[in-house]
């Protein structure tokens, strides 16, 4: 039975405790977009600004528990800086992880495991893989990473 | 005019008349373990354990008498119909109901609601009319509004809370002002607050309005006497009150029901049925489209059965018992680390205890003390409005019932206090 260490490692309590990029930014040029999790309540507010083909700037609000939180935190140092492609790539990995696989009803394809070189660009957000063991947290896990997509699919649809 | 703050039922006594102990042998799933510990279920205002009593009732049914209602002529036929006409017999004297063609039964709570405001409120509400809710509303009696508001161009006006966890009555003359409709919750299932029902349908019955009180987590915790409260309708389910899931009731005043469209079509409700039209059944089976979930309704009956053996003026003075001792042990153990919302007093309040435990998140406590087999609700209880005045996102809610016991309390401070350690706070 997985025990609590598994789900909270200490790189992620450290997140929860000091969440990097907490804030806002000027709407516009940044984009603003909310997440809930209906199930317990949690909301989040990211703040994004996309120039050209580049994430430049992100800034987290709202509040939730420790494993939304740091997941927020962790996502927001991960995807600063990044192209909008490494972001979904970066998304993809991470949702993998988190055993989401976006299963099409057709399709014949096994959902791949996660490879090693998909998990290593994870950076600090692989401490989040025990979440997989506690299935009522994946929701609260991949809050921001939803919300983030949506986010930037407004943001390019906008620009 | 002017409303005394006093509650509806809750009264405290120098005994515990419950044998908890003894209760708990008859909750088949409260013998069993989780974590390779003792089962400590605290989270009995989102669903009660069910006893064997209740388990049994139903088992019968599908094995012995299991055919559809109101249909057959044959022996089993007959027996079923009779079977979940006596539980509705049943739970319209439970409630003090005049007769059981007030007594509708419907999926859950919710849909009890939704019946009243698409019914009744559809029928009689137009564009500007007022309801009035409280902020203390579960979802369910908000929600329904809401999509009727929307529709019709209804104005929605909110009672207040106060900061000791009471509804804020001192505008209400106000608020209930040419009002055609009151959503009212008996007992709040975030603060435990036990609200003063009668004064409220006096006063909207003065002002004109309709009454919809919701009473989930009163009816299964005291004696609950709708023509004392002088209500319109009732709503409240089975599963909170040691009955089945998929089951619920509205009571509603006969004359009110009679008038009433029907809410859903199908069989069961019909008289006659042409090509050209349909006439209704008689109250309540106008309001009960479709084969009725049978075993449920029986299901409910036993559940009446079982609590009538407690003695529901027994039930609520545990209750009482149980959660001032709570209310003391957590206090003595937490300090201020440790906020109870809602009322202070137990007499005003039932067994339902929303925490706040340091800044720790309520997901985060509630995960540490699944580890120790304690069972608690971790979220917004359906109660968004509320959680928003309340400043929080969400709260960890334990709640009791007739089986708790001291112990089950004693294990929740156990199981916080192993929270603080893990957590450091």
């Amino acid at each position: 039975m997985p025990g609590l260490e598994d789900l909270y490692r200490e790189i992620i309590l450290d997140h929860y405790r000091n969440p990097r990029n907490r804030g806002e930014l000027e709407v516009p040029p940044a984009h603003r977009v909310e997440g809930f999790n209906p199930l317990c309540g949690d909301e989040i507010v990211i703040y994004l600004t996309v120039d050209g083909d580049t994430v430049t700037d992100i800034k987290i609000g709202g509040q939730g528990c420790s494993i939304s939180q740091s997941s927020a935190s962790m996502m927001s140092a991960a995807v600063k800086g990044k192209t909008v492609d490494e972001v979904r790539e970066l998304t993809k990995s991470f949702k993998s992880m988190m055993s989401i696989h976006e299963h099409s009803l057709e399709g014949e394809d096994e959902p791949a495991e996660p490879t090693a070189e998909s998990v290593a660009k994870l950076g600090d957000l692989e401490a989040l893989r025990g979440v997989v063991k506690f299935p009522v947290r994946i929701k609260c896990a991949t809050l921001s990473w939803n919300t983030l997509a949506q986010g930037l699919d407004e943001a390019l649809a906008g620009a | 005019m002017a409303l005394t703050d006093t509650p509806h039922g809750g009264r405290a006594t120098d005994a515990d008349p419950l044998d908890a102990a003894a209760i708990a042998a008859d909750f088949p799933l409260l013998g069993t373990t989780s974590h390779g510990r003792r089962l400590v279920y605290l989270d009995s205002a989102a669903t009660s354990q069910k006893p064997t009593a209740v388990l049994d009732a139903m088992d019968r049914y599908y094995r012995t008498i299991n055919a559809n209602v109101h249909r057959g002529v044959y022996d089993i036929a007959e027996q079923a119909t009779s079977a979940m006409e006596a539980a509705r017999a049943k739970v319209g004297r439970f409630i003090g109901a005049r007769s059981t063609s007030e007594v509708v039964f419907t999926k859950n709570a919710t849909e009890a609601c939704n019946l009243v405001v698409q019914s009744w409120g559809r029928a009689n509400l137009a564009e500007g009319d007022v309801v009035v809710l409280s902020l203390m509303e579960h979802h369910a009696d908000i929600v329904p509004w809401h999509i009727l508001a929307a529709e019709k161009g209804l104005e929605l006006r909110w009672i207040g809370v106060t900061d000791d966890g009471h509804l804020d009555l001192s505008n209400l003359d106000q608020l209930l002002d040419g009002a055609k409709a009151l959503g009212v919750t008996a007992m709040s299932n975030v603060l435990g607050t036990i609200t003063p029902v009668a004064d409220l349908c006096a006063a909207a019955h003065a002002a004109g309005a309709v009454t919809l009180i919701d009473a989930c987590q009163y009816v299964p915790h005291n004696v609950t006497d709708v023509a004392a409260w002088d209500a319109d309708f009732v709503a409240f389910s089975g599963h909170k009150m040691c009955g089945p899931t998929g089951i619920g009731v509205l009571w509603g005043r006969e004359e009110l029901l009679d008038a009433m469209p029907p809410f859903l079509g199908g069989g069961e409700m019909i008289r006659d049925v042409r090509t050209d039209g349909f006439t209704v059944n008689d109250l309540p089976w106008k309001f009960e489209a479709g084969t009725p979930p049978i075993a449920e309704i029986i299901g409910i009956g036993a559940a009446v059965d079982y609590l009538e053996g407690l003695g529901m003026d027994a039930v609520r003075a545990h209750e009482v018992e149980l959660t001032t001792y709570a209310m003391d042990v957590l206090g003595q153990r937490f300090g201020d680390r440790l906020t109870i919302h809602g009322p202070a007093d137990p007499a005003e309040r039932g067994g339902v205890l929303s925490l706040a435990f340091a800044d720790l998140h309520p997901h985060d406590v509630a995960q540490v003390l699944d580890e120790h087999a304690v069972c608690v609700r971790a979220g917004h209880h359906c109660a968004k409005p509320l959680m928003r005045h309340l400043g929080v996102s969400a709260t960890a809610r334990a709640s009791v019932y007739v089986y708790n016991t001291p112990a089950d309390i004693d294990a929740l401070a156990d199981a916080l206090d192993a929270t603080a350690e893990f957590f450091m706070v």
